[in-house]
């Protein structure tokens, strides 16, 4: 028999990378003055796991690491060894050594060395195993390549003094309780008989009276006389689960009495050690099939790479649910369409909305297979903030509330880095040093808070902190040096504070602080923004800042709204959509150098003419008694010249980029139910667009209408 | 074909044995601890139980000890599946009523051959 172990590699990782997340929140977790037992307890199962597959799937290097662990977190586990922070850190380091190694065998790459035997070298200190800092144990040998050694050695076959080629004579008397294990001699005298021919003689003479037989328990002896060639070692294997329960005595046949040995004339005396194994492959493992080196990593399921994704059967149910009332829906239709007469019209109608309803179920639904909670994003945070604080001094506590609020998959994925970067600000800038918080009357241990909910078709995710906050003043100085504002002009907080997310003004003056972080608050707010979200920061100074992310569920479907300029239809996303409305010319007004403006409620919007951007000829030119569409992103507003209003409807995305290139002011493409592709606009994109004119670089459009007004 | 219920907490044992043993025509049901065995193997008509020893919820001994005292399961095999590193975990599976063990790491043709020594 074969089975090509590789294929259940994936699989594999995936638990590892699970196992190793859960080895680290519990470590985090670890109050090594009161360590929990059953927080170690876990962190000690998943790292058994962890070694147990690693055996079995044949990656050696790695089961070898992972049992160091394994052994120094049973000991602590059991008490025999105390838990220090410094067998915390030294645990930590492994994780990351042993996640490293992973991904490396995952990758096919080879493995770092250095890395892992200075974990090791750690870990064995811990142990006790070597004084530290002394010489280093011998590195793993290559990349899993072999197979640990299995449990215990197979037997070699048909060897050894007495290895009776004449056969054996066996008494087994079991104890009474023998069958409570499940066992059953039948069975073992089944595997016997695997081996060779077999004689069983039950012996009675242990029986009680008949009225007191029980049927549960085992009182039975037997001898049994085994004509095989097979040495007195595969005899006792069959015996293996019993032999505690029971009194064995194995003797080579013909020596043990009565009985010649009929076999010993056949003429096969002489035992081989290639003899081929008996028929049926009977209870003891052959030598020549035993195991086989499963290291056929790094190809495991077509490519290491392939992304999987686990889902709830709650899930498939509902979708299966789905699709069975859409193929009844179908056959409801069919029906129809093969009698069809004027008469049916309505119950066609009923058809086709019965038909929506289902498409519209069924998609949200397989939409809702690629939602994860958001815990997965969480689970790289605690051990951030617990290494910046622990490297700063600082004295953080660190809380996550909304752990299962659901969003995109690759969404969850691209929004890590942001969210990493923002926490590990928040450690750094925001939380002040244990003595500065007690100066200002604040408790020493600072707290911030990461939280994600749904709001509308977004999910929000808010990290905010009680740290000292951004200093509003020194911010908006530094704007004005850097020629980002105008000296004397003044901005509401809001706009202030979303300086920090300028490109020309991560705050200098902590570059030291910054170094090696290789990101700002530029790059998080882009990644952001190509997610099609927005990030926003509020802040207090000296009481905290809060920052708050919000991003769309998913980014295959939009819900959309369609709109006509000339021959081409345009999406904007219904949720940038604030009114569509008839322009009164009389509240349009021309600005030198900055174009027409619209006045719309308190203020002014800019308004944008489509075909002009686009170059396309448009219906209407006129702007008074036209239509427009006042759009929003990030609170500021702009107005969509069009010539109609179409329908409101769900188009799922294209990336333009990849089909085309990337074009601004254009988010991607859809195509339409009619085969058309209608371009859907980036709202973002447009407003940076209309401000590109502008000779000021950052004045907020409120000043403009003011003075425009 | 004998009816088998694999207990792990870990998918890829889980997806290795449920294969290997599907492979040699054997049914099996998945459990992926000790608690949620107990409840499949309450539905009945199992010929074998083979379970992990390290489990959340419910750990493989105890599991054994709870399926001992369903009428169903007290001459059912069970199996469990041990480390070398916890030796002492045989003795302890086996006076909680385990018929056997099986030590790990294993391959896909020790576990068929350690099946067919309970199950025909």
């Amino acid at each position: 028999m074969s089975v090509d172990l590789s294929q259940f590699l994936q699989t594999f990782f995936e638990e590892s990378f699970e196992g190793l997340d859960t080895m680290e929140s519990g470590l985090l977790e670890l109050d090594p003055a009161q360590p929990d037992a059953e927080t170690l307890n876990n962190v000690f199962r998943a790292a058994h796991s962890i070694k147990g597959g690693a055996g079995t799937f044949g990656l050696s290097a790695v089961s070898d690491f992972t049992h160091r662990m394994e052994t120094l977190l049973d000991r602590l586990r059991d008490g025999k060894q105390a838990v220090t922070p410094d067998a915390v850190n030294v645990l930590l380091s492994a994780v990351d050594c042993l996640r490293g190694m992973l991904a490396a065998i995952q990758n096919d790459q080879a493995l770092d060395a250095d890395a892992i035997s200075t974990a090791q070298r750690q870990l064995d200190e811990q142990l006790g195993q070597v004084p530290a800092g002394d010489a280093v144990p011998a590195p793993p040998q290559g990349a899993g390549g072999g197979h640990t050694a299995g449990p215990e050695g197979t037997p070699p076959r048909g060897s050894g003094p007495g290895g009776g080629g004449g056969g054996w004579w066996i008494r087994f008397e079991p104890q009474p309780h023998l069958f409570a294990t499940g066992n059953d001699p039948r069975r073992l005298f089944q595997a016997l008989q695997d081996l060779g021919e077999l004689e069983v003689e039950a012996d009675p003479s242990g029986l009680p009276p008949f009225e007191q037989l029980d049927p549960e328990t085992c009182q039975l002896a037997w001898t049994l006389r085994l004509h095989a060639d097979v040495d007195e070692a595969a005899v006792r294997e069959v015996f293996e689960w019993v032999e505690d329960d029971a009194r064995l005595e194995i003797r080579p046949l013909g020596a043990a009495g009565t009985e010649p040995a009929p076999v010993a004339e056949a003429g096969s005396a002489v035992a081989s050690a290639d003899e081929p194994p008996a028929p049926g492959g009977g209870a003891a493992p052959a030598a020549g099939d035993g195991r086989k080196p499963a290291a056929r990593r790094g190809n495991a399921g077509g490519g290491g790479n392939s992304s999987s994704i686990r889902v709830d059967t709650e899930k498939i149910d509902a979708l299966i649910d789905m699709v069975g009332e859409l193929v009844i829906t179908q056959s409801m239709l069919s029906q129809i369409g093969k009698e069809f007469t004027a008469e049916r019209l309505e119950e066609l109608q009923d058809g086709l909305a019965q038909l929506e309803r289902n498409t519209r179920e069924l998609q949200e639904n397989v939409m809702r297979i690629r939602m994860v909670p958001i815990s997965f994003a969480y689970s790289r945070l605690p051990r951030i903030v617990h290494d910046t604080s622990r490297a700063l001094g600082k004295v953080v506590e660190f809380q996550m509330e909304g752990e299962q609020t659901e969003l995109d998959k690759t969404v969850m994925e691209k929004i890590i880095d942001p969210l990493v970067h923002l926490v590990r600000n928040s450690v750094d800038h925001g939380i002040e040093a244990p003595e500065e918080r007690a100066a200002a009357g604040k408790p020493e241990t600072g707290t911030i808070t990461i939280e994600a909910y749904h709001k509308g078709g977004n999910i929000i995710i808010e990290i905010a902190d009680d740290g000292r906050g951004i200093n509003r003043d020194k911010l908006l100085a530094k704007a004005r040096s850097a020629g980002l504002v105008e000296d004397g002009s003044e901005l509401p907080d809001e706009q202030i504070y979303d300086l920090i997310f300028h490109p020309g003004l991560s705050t200098h003056d902590q570059a030291t602080e910054y170094s090696g972080r290789g990101v700002g608050m530029d790059v998080v707010k882009r990644n952001v923004r190509s997610l099609s979200g927005n990030i926003s920061v509020r802040s207090s100074h000296g009481q905290g800042t809060t920052i708050t992310i919000s991003l769309p569920l998913t980014l295959s479907i939009l819900d959309g709204q369609l709109f006509r300029v000339g021959d081409q239809t345009y999406i904007v996303p219904l949720v940038s959509v604030i009114e569509s409305l008839q322009v009164d010319a009389g509240k349009v007004s021309r600005v030198t150098g900055r174009g027409e403006v619209y006045h719309w409620r308190e203020g002014y919007v800019p308004i944008v003419r489509l075909h002009e951007l686009f170059d396309t000829e448009p219906v209407r030119r006129e702007l008074g008694g036209g239509l427009m569409v006042i759009v929003e992103d990030e609170e500021t507003y702009l107005g969509v010249f069009v010539d109609d209003l179409l329908d409101q409807q769900q188009v799922v995305i294209k990336s333009l980029e990849a089909n085309y290139l990337q074009v601004p002011g254009i988010a991607g493409a859809t195509i339409l139910g009619d085969g058309t592709v209608a371009l859907i606009l980036d709202i973002a994109g447009l407003i940076e667009m209309s401000r590109g004119g502008r000779r000021q670089p950052y004045i907020p459009e409120r000043e403009d209408s003011d003075e425009a007004a | 074909m004998a009816k088998i219920l694999a207990v792990d907490d870990s998918a890829s044992m889980r997806q290795m044995v449920t294969y290997t043993l599907k492979q040699q025509g054997y049914e099996v049901t998945e459990a992926v601890d000790g608690t949620d065995a107990l409840t499949k193997a309450k539905a009945g008509g199992f010929d074998l139980v083979i379970t992990d020893v390290n489990m959340p919820k419910m750990d493989g001994i105890t599991l054994v000890r709870e399926l001992r005292g369903l009428p169903a399961f007290k001459f059912t095999p069970i199996l469990l599946l041990t480390t070398e590193s916890a030796p002492e975990k045989k003795q302890e599976g086996k006076a909680a009523g385990a018929t056997g063990w099986l030590v790990k790491p294993f391959d896909p043709d020790q576990l068929v051959n350690t099946i067919k020594k309970v199950v025909r």
